[in-house]
């Protein structure tokens, strides 16, 4: 029996089968890369301007990170500030 | 100003390096300085694809640690003017691909190209995130199966939050679905995914819908992009692809309907 003869009979469900077990797993992998959402380069972005309007920092003094347990999110946030001096000098 | 653009997939075989072919071939066709660059350290196929593989001396590789410079390592398209690739190398381990080489090499090419073409390997390693670290837009090749649509839902996550747009919040990577070795009498019967489900399942906007056919072998035989291959199906989609791509409206050719009248046409019908 060649393979277009499996194929052929009877009409088949196969494609819906097929995309029932797609749309499940796409939902369920996109809901875990929520994780490291989407938005979290252009938070870090606007926050780095804000906190530049009062001291001089720059890209890799400021780290975000998203952490997930359960239905527990947790925002972790670290700025790293400049030295007292140097932020005077700066002045 | 240059734009860069991926063709990727996640997953292996799908058509990544046939749609890179044709998609370069065609952009330089219309008249556009094009680019192809082949992202696969190791595996390099794209020359063999193009049928330049003997004219291969120096690859991207050497020109990133500047052992060549690029226009020592572009090698010219015989046949089509303002086409231009980009060889992998054959013998250096993935590493050697830097983001630093990389963008270096990109930023000179964007001088005097129109169009940057990345040909991705598959996976989600390095290869693959470095072609399309740097992408404007992208053009994701799927198969109507399974593990190739998951794959590709995979990278369209990667996309949007590790490529160059992505971090650095500027407008996101354009995507676009390319639907390939598409066979819609299979699509008919149900045993294949449709059209519109893998559209219903990525939720991105469809380039084109390029079909199954013998033809795309026969032309990587001969080393022949398979949109220089007039009269055949997969040559004038891919056609048509690029035409969409440059932003004319044409309607979808090889669907469910048209296709079967048109493959009965080719093949005498079976
Ligand atoms: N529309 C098509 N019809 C028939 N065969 C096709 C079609 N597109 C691609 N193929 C075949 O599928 C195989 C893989 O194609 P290709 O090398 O373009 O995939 P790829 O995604 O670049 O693979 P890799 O992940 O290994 O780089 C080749 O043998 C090619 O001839
Ligand atoms: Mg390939």
């Amino acid at each position: 029996m060649g393979i277009f003869d499996y194929f052929r009979s009877p009409p088949s469900k196969s494609a819906a089968l097929a995309k029932e077990r797609l749309q499940i797993i796409v939902a369920h992998e996109r809901g875990n890369r929520r994780s490291s959402p989407d938005y979290l380069p252009v938070l870090k972005k606007e926050l780095l301007e804000v906190v530049r309007k009062y001291v001089p920092i720059d890209q890799s003094q400021i780290k975000v990170h998203l952490d997930r347990e359960g239905d527990c999110e947790v925002l972790e946030l670290n700025i790293t500030l400049p030295d007292e001096e140097q932020r005077l000098s700066q002045r | 100003m240059a734009t860069v653009i991926v063709v990727t997939s996640g997953k292996g075989g799908v058509g990544k390096t046939t749609t890179s072919a044709s998609f370069a071939t065609g952009l330089a066709q219309r008249g556009y300085r094009t680019a192809v660059i082949d992202f696969d350290v190791g595996l390099r196929n794209l020359d063999l694809i193009m049928g330049c593989e003997r004219r291969v001396v120096y690859d991207f590789i050497n020109v990133i640690n500047n052992e060549a410079n690029l226009n020592q390592a572009l090698i010219r398209d015989k046949r089509v003017e303002n086409l231009y690739i980009l060889p992998a190398s054959q013998t250096r381990d993935k590493e050697a691909l830097t983001k630093e080489g990389v963008e270096k090499i990109l930023n000179e090419l964007k001088q005097s190209f129109d169009y940057i073409v990345c040909d991705s390997p598959a996976g989600i390693e390095r290869g693959a995130l470095m072609s399309l670290y740097f992408a404007d837009e992208a053009l994701v090749v799927t198969n109507p199966e399974v593990s190739s649509v998951r794959d590709s839902d995979r990278i369209l996550g990667i996309l949007a939050s590790r490529s160059r747009r992505a971090e650095q919040g500027d407008e996101p990577v354009k995507e676009h679905l390319v639907l390939a070795r598409y066979a819609p009498e299979r699509a008919d019967r149900g045993d294949m995914l449709g059209v519109d489900d893998v559209l219903e399942i990525l939720g991105i906007s469809l380039l084109g819908v390029i079909p199954e056919s013998p033809t795309v072998l026969q032309s990587s035989n001969a080393g022949v992009p398979v949109i220089l291959e007039e009269g055949s199906d997969a040559g004038a989609a891919y056609s048509d692809l690029v035409d969409r791509f440059l932003g004319k409206n044409l309607p979808h050719r090889f669907l469910v309907t048209q296709k079967k009248g048109f493959l009965k046409r080719l093949f005498g019908g079976n």
